[in-house]
Formats: C-alpha cells, sequence, structure tokens
C-alpha cells in the first residue's frame, strides 16, 4: 500500500470507487498548469476542462466525477500526454474513467457506452468488426429513430460504392473465435 | 524488403481502397507484404474505452501471431488506429515483465504464447525511412506537377510514440509529396486530430473539428490521408458541414498509397480511387490533363 491509498481510503467517494485511486496515482504529480487544457481539440464541448477533472480526481471526488462527460470527449489524440510537462499519462488517464463510467454508469453514459459495447460484442464471435452489423445494433440500444437518419446520406454513398457488406459473418472458429479470451478477461477483471 | 502486414478490419470493409493502394504501392516498390494469419480486431477505440485488461489482449493475440510467423518480424500497419494499439501493447510488455505474464495467461486460451521480439511500424514510417523518396522518384512515370497536396497526418501515428517524425509539426510526407512532382500545400493543421469517434457518437463535436481541418485545406487540390479513421471523416461529411457552415468546402481525399500509386501510373485497379467518397471534378480534370 502506498502513502496516496492510505490518505484517501477513509473518503467515501473512493470507497465506492476503488479504481479511482489507481487513476489518482497516474496523476498524483499534476501541478494544474493547465497546459492540457490548452491543448485540448476538444475543450469547448466539455463541461469541466481537463485540468479541472484531474483536481477532482486528485480530490477523490468520484460523484461529481462520474455526472461529468468531460472523458468521454476525449478523442485520444495525445497532444495533452505529449505536452504534460509533468509527463503524465493524461490520455490513459481519460481512458481509465472512461472503463469505470463504462461498467458501472452505462445508463448515464449510454451513448458512448453502447456504442463501444455494440463493437465489443461484433468482434466476440467473428474475430474482426462487421461495420454494418455493429452499427445497427448500436441504433438498436440507443432506441432513436431519427439517429439512423444523421447517417442517412453517407450510408447511402458507402452502399453506392458496395462498401457495406449487409451479410452478417458467421461465428469462426479457431483463433479468430475470441469468446475463450473474453471469458478469461471477464474472470480476470472479476477478481480485481 | 519484407514485412508483416495487418490490414485492420477498416481496410476489409470501408477503407477498402486503402488495402488495395497500400498492397499495389508496396508491390512496386518491391516490398513483400505477408498478410497475419488469422489476425483479429486490435480492439479500435471501444476496448480501451470499457475494458483496459481487453485492451490489452486482443492486439497481444495478433503480436502472437505476428512472431510466430517471424520472430523478429516487422509488422506494418497502416490504419493509425490499429498502429498505436499494436505498438502500445508491444512496448509496454517490453518494459514490464509481468505485465507480459499476466497477457500470457490470457492468451494461453488459444494456445499463443508473446515473447515481445517483434517490432510495429506504421506504413507512412516504413515509407517515409525504409523506401524513401529518391527510391519513389525513381520509378516516377507521370510526375503530378500540377497538384497542390496537403499532407494530413492526424493523432496516432505521430502521438504518444515519436517514431518517424515531430509530433508538434509533422514534415515527414513532405519529401515524398515533393518526390511525386507534387507542391505541398503549406498549412499547420497536419497534426490536428479528426475527432475520430466522435462522428458518431458526439456528430456535433466532430462536424466542428473536421471543418477546421477542411476549411484550411480550401485552396489545396487534395488532401492525403494515413488512416481510415480520419479519411472516413474527412471525406464523408462534406455535404452535412456545406449545410450547417453555409460554406462548401468540396474538397478530394485521397490515402497517400492512392497519390503515390496515380505517379507511379499504377492501374485504376490497383488504387481504386473510385471509390473514394470525395473526389471533386477539378481533380478528376486535373489528373486526365497529367495523365494524356
Amino acid at each position: 500500500m502506498t502513502q496516496n491509498q492510505i490518505i484517501v481510503s477513509p473518503q467515501k467517494g473512493l470507497q465506492k470507487n476503488e479504481a479511482l485511486v489507481d487513476i489518482r496515482q497516474m496523476i498524483s504529480a499534476c501541478i494544474q498548469c493547465g497546459t492540457c487544457t490548452a491543448s485540448c481539440p476538444n475543450e469547448f464541448a466539455m463541461d469541466l476542462t481537463p485540468r479541472h477533472l484531474w483536481r477532482m480526481v486528485l480530490m477523490g471526488q468520484s460523484d461529481d466525477i462520474f455526472k461529468s462527460k468531460t472523458f468521454f470527449l476525449c478523442s485520444a489524440c495525445y497532444y495533452c500526454t505529449l505536452r504534460c510537462p509533468r509527463g503524465l499519462p493524461l490520455t490513459d488517464a481519460m481512458m481509465a474513467l472512461k472503463q469505470i463510467a463504462a461498467n458501472r454508469y452505462p445508463k448515464e453514459y449510454k451513448s458512448s457506452v453502447a456504442f463501444y459495447q455494440s463493437f465489443i460484442k461484433s468482434i466476440r464471435k467473428n474475430g474482426r468488426v462487421h461495420e454494418v452489423g455493429f452499427i445497427n445494433h448500436y441504433y438498436l440500444l440507443m432506441g432513436n429513430p431519427f439517429l439512423p437518419l444523421k447517417y442517412a446520406s453517407l450510408g447511402l454513398k458507402l452502399m453506392r460504392k458496395g462498401k457495406l457488406s449487409l451479410r452478417a459473418p458467421k461465428a469462426k472458429q479457431g483463433i479468430q473465435n475470441l469468446e475463450a479470451i473474453f471469458r478469461k478477461v471477464e474472470s480476470m477483471e472479476a477478481d480485481l | 524488403m519484407n514485412y508483416l502486414y495487418y490490414p485492420g478490419c477498416s481496410l476489409e470493409g470501408t477503407a477498402r481502397e486503402y488495402d488495395v493502394s497500400t498492397r499495389s504501392f508496396m508491390a512496386a516498390m518491391d516490398a513483400n507484404l505477408l498478410e497475419l494469419e488469422d489476425w483479429v480486431c486490435c480492439g479500435a477505440s471501444a476496448a480501451e474505452s470499457t475494458s483496459y485488461l481487453l485492451s490489452l489482449a486482443l492486439p497481444a493475440i495478433n503480436l502472437a501471431i505476428a512472431e510466430k510467423m517471424d520472430d523478429k518480424g516487422q509488422l506494418m500497419v497502416p490504419c493509425s488506429a490499429c498502429y498505436l494499439n499494436l505498438k502500445k501493447v508491444s512496448e509496454k510488455t517490453k518494459k514490464d515483465p509481468a505485465l507480459l505474464k499476466k497477457i500470457n495467461s490470457i492468451l494461453a486460451k488459444k494456445h499463443l504464447d508473446l515473447q515481445g521480439s517483434g517490432q510495429v511500424r506504421h506504413l507512412l514510417d516504413v515509407i517515409v525511412k525504409d523506401i524513401g523518396p529518391a527510391a519513389i522518384r525513381k520509378k516516377i512515370k507521370k510526375p503530378l506537377s500540377d497538384l497542390r497536396i496537403a499532407p494530413y497526418y492526424g493523432c496516432q501515428c505521430l502521438r504518444p510514440y515519436q517514431m518517424f517524425d515531430d509530433p508538434e509539426k509533422p514534415v515527414s510526407m513532405e519529401p515524398i509529396i515533393a518526390a511525386v512532382g507534387a507542391t505541398v500545400y503549406p498549412w499547420d493543421m497536419g497534426g490536428k486530430c479528426c475527432g475520430a469517434a466522435h462522428m458518431n457518437t458526439k456528430m456535433e463535436v466532430g462536424l466542428q473539428l473536421v471543418q477546421g481541418i477542411l476549411e484550411a485545406a480550401k485552396d489545396a487540390d487534395a488532401i492525403v490521408t494515413v488512416c481510415p479513421m480520419c479519411q472516413m471523416n474527412l471525406e464523408g461529411f462534406q455535404n452535412k458541414l456545406a449545410a450547417k457552415y453555409r460554406d462548401d468546402v468540396d474538397l478530394t481525399i485521397l490515402y497517400l498509397p492512392q497519390l503515390l500509386g496515380l505517379a507511379l501510373g499504377l492501374e485504376d485497379k490497383q488504387l481504386e480511387i473510385e471509390l473514394n467518397l470525395a473526389i471533386t471534378d477539378r481533380f478528376k480534370a486535373k489528373i486526365d490533363k497529367l495523365h494524356r
């Protein structure tokens, strides 16, 4: 046990959310300079700036963190990771927040989580993603009949070019059937 | 030159022309590509957004297959997102034996074992460092002398691993573009973010990033890309942007090996430019003129 964990463990938020402790350690050297915020191409759309978010992680304010959409607005451009004067793995920390949200708050973050889960489901039996199958599954989970319309013109263009395969692939045998890999990962993550 | 080749899922579907033109260009430069047998999805941005272990396991399966085929092999990847996922696991496991052991306990389910002896390289890295402008210049049949080309690198081939270019001000494509007789369009958006998967989950944000990039390349004849996601974002939403911003940016978006292939005089079938979503009449006319 490191000193950090001892200090934060009595906090209610962190007891509820042990995984935040790991993220706190990843960014514990943050000096709140704001280089991350200044470098972020998506900052204009965020409800909290990255700098603000890191401060909240340091303070263990998990309830408020998981009300924010900031980390799902990270597009993994790695500018903040590149420029952070403390050399902190900020993009990885954003991903770690996404992972917690995907597992514990799937409803609150439905639009992102449904997208990623549809993708993951598509590769579980086939090894490779089937673009049409996964996007349709996503639309289904979102349950918004107007959502596909936003992509109708792109979809038609792709269809005309013969780039969309409508036939669902059959479940694969051998290495490409990832069921056993997924199960092993799930059992290891359940033990954490 | 021999490379193991990981096309990735997009190159089997919506980015088929990137696969075809990459294979054609590499063959024309006398480089051999050996496709990874039974490769699986790298996890894209979905695994890393939902499960840390899965985001390591999926790339590791491919790295282990690559080692089985050639234990000192160089794995060449044209998609920047696949490249970074594979590269990350390759780098992390080289530095962290405990992590490697953990990953191997997952791979054992498929009777695979990762040693960490292989290397992962982006297509652009191979083109600029192994092939180089001089070799390309020697094979030029149709110089693209009337074209102004904006090089677009995107993020993940440049950052966080600095392998072949400056991650703040990338320039590696410039000598390659000059080698095929074209002019490099001067701009500073080459390393900026296209929004990646935002176009699917937060379209308004994605559109704003893409608009900035297209707007800055307005006077170029084409933008060239080295990633299927960047390509799709830049080429697939131009109508939508024109309506939203009342500013009609109508721009040709090509994959780098397609541009190079045009100059090498490769056949239409080898480049599949008719599969691209944004090729302007202006661009077609210029190419026709050059090729007459």
